[in-house]
């Protein structure tokens, strides 16, 4: 059995790294958190811009959306920051991040009486948090705990040849040793929507599966304009590719040959093992933060063009077939499997080699989004105006 | 023979570039176990696509197999095949009735 260096938690979740989350309940209180975060090593934030003025069903998802990335098993415990007046309900997100057995503190600025004590009391806590953490040590574990995000971005037309298959070559693997996997970027199912229905477990999952990707395609089609620009991006368009169905082909090559067996919220952690689906958009701060909030624990990220997008607390495997882009992007790059373009390398070899990098990941090795602190890409994915 | 471009299935109609390929030059094309010879009638940039045959206005353009849109004009036989003349049937606000 294939194993790596974890972090397990109170709730039998296993974390690949073992951070302190100060996490911002409303955009008002985003810089304090980050203020007290940088004040400790071993601290990270998270930032957003909800939390207020927002219908009651995203205030909703707010609050479900931070329960899931404070339980998350890479933190080993929380700091909530609110401002006060916000209209996130702090103490149920307290209380739903305990829920899974770890301490949670909160600090409101308006309790406190203001940024500057705030700062201070805060880091604090924060210190307190961390030398606590610091005894939990990691130990190995079998990589059925792994809980893989899948996601690709800045794409061009060497991914649906290369990094995507190889990436549906390490789903697979790791779905056959017990793992869980997850695929979003529905708008990226547009097209290759018959192609995923025929990957679903059940007639059930099949039709939930096409209901996401019609819901998704109605909210672009409500704007009353041809999408094309905004997907594909003018990147990927600059890049080669000429429409949404042409990227969401290449794009769905990540889920491999397993079967589909769930589909789920933005978000929500999945409760089945092996292959999922997550309602999400394809923009790196929102899919990511979703893949995070569901409790994915690892991301591997394809790119042809070169995204060097990474998240506080989930590490981010940039895997790249476009042999440019490796040469070019290098120090956002984890690994090239240009080899799969130009023949010299086969896609099982390519896949191999990935899973290689993944598990050396999981066990704490820094990946180039790590190393570089090119890990601001969060915000949490809603559905109605801000009002 | 190394491969100047790859088309994935044996139904395909376009190709895509794995080098800047120039107008004038014969590109080798590999499909499947397949190769074939596609005179370029125009340059094609590395990671684009152009047709490995005449391809009539309205015809769906094939990629993996899978019609990934559909030509908006003729396009010859080694012509970029692009944005400029594919257009995709998916999430046409613009084609919604009344808008």
């Amino acid at each position: 059995m294939m194993q790596f260096q974890g972090y397990r938690r109170a709730d039998g979740r296993v974390g690949t790294r073992n951070y302190v989350g100060v996490i911002s309940s409303v955009v008002c209180a985003n810089e304090v958190a980050e203020d007290i975060a940088r004040q400790v090593d071993g601290a990270v934030s998270f930032t957003h811009h909800q939390g207020c003025c927002q219908t009651p069903l995203d205030l909703k998802r707010v609050n479900t959306v931070l329960i899931g990335l404070g339980s998350n098993p890479n933190l080993a415990s929380v700091l909530l920051v609110s401002l006060g007046c916000e209209s996130t309900a702090v103490q149920e997100v307290a209380a739903g991040i305990r829920a899974c057995g770890k301490r949670v503190e909160i600090i409101g600025i308006q309790d406190c009486g203001g940024a500057a004590r705030t700062r201070a009391e805060g880091t604090l806590i924060v210190q307190d948090l961390v030398s606590e953490a610091c005894h939990i040590k990691a130990e190995p574990c079998p990589v059925s705990e792994l809980v893989l995000g899948m996601k690709c971005g800045s794409s061009d037309t060497t991914q649906g040849l290369s990094a995507t298959p190889a990436i549906g070559w390490l789903s697979d693997t790791l779905v056959e040793a017990g793992a869980t996997t997850v695929l979003g970027e529905v708008t990226e199912f547009i097209g290759a929507e018959h192609i995923a229905a025929r990957h679903a477990a059940t007639p059930e999952v099949g039709a939930q599966i096409l209901e996401l990707v019609e819901r998704m395609e109605n909210r672009a089609k409500a704007v009353g304009c041809d999408m094309r620009g905004g997907q594909p991006t003018g990147g990927n368009i600059k890049g080669g590719l000429s429409t949404i169905e042409e990227k969401s082909l290449g794009a769905f090559a990540k889920a491999g040959t397993a079967p589909i067996q769930a589909v789920y919220e933005y978000g929500q952690k999945p409760t089945k093992k092996g292959l999922v689906v997550m309602d999400s958009p394809g923009r790196e701060p929102e899919i990511l933060t979703g893949l995070a909030a569901a409790g994915c624990t690892v991301i591997a990220f394809a790119t042809g063009r070169g995204a060097p997008q990474g998240f506080p607390f989930v590490p981010v495997v940039k895997i790249t077939g476009n042999a440019r882009t490796w040469e070019k992007m290098r120090d956002h790059m984890d690994l090239s499997v240009a080899g799969v373009i130009d023949g010299s390398e086969s896609l099982p070899q390519a896949g191999a080699k990935l899973l290689e990098r993944v598990i050396e990941v999981a066990s704490g090795a820094r990946t180039r989004s790590e190393l570089t602190g090119y890990t601001r890409a969060m915000d949490i994915y809603v559905l109605g105006p801000v009002i | 023979m190394t491969r100047d471009a790859i088309a994935i299935k044996k139904q395909d109609n376009v190709a895509t570039a794995l080098r800047n390929l120039a107008a004038g030059e014969v590109a080798h094309v590999g499909r499947e176990e397949e190769s074939m010879a596609v005179p370029m009638v125009e340059a094609v940039e590395f990671g684009h696509k152009f047709a490995l045959y005449d391809i009539s206005r309205g015809t769906d353009i094939l990629k993996y197999g899978e019609v990934i849109g559909r030509a908006t004009a003729d396009i010859p036989r080694g012509a970029h095949a692009h944005v400029h003349n594919i257009e995709s049937l998916r999430g046409r606000g613009d084609l919604v009735q009344g808008s």
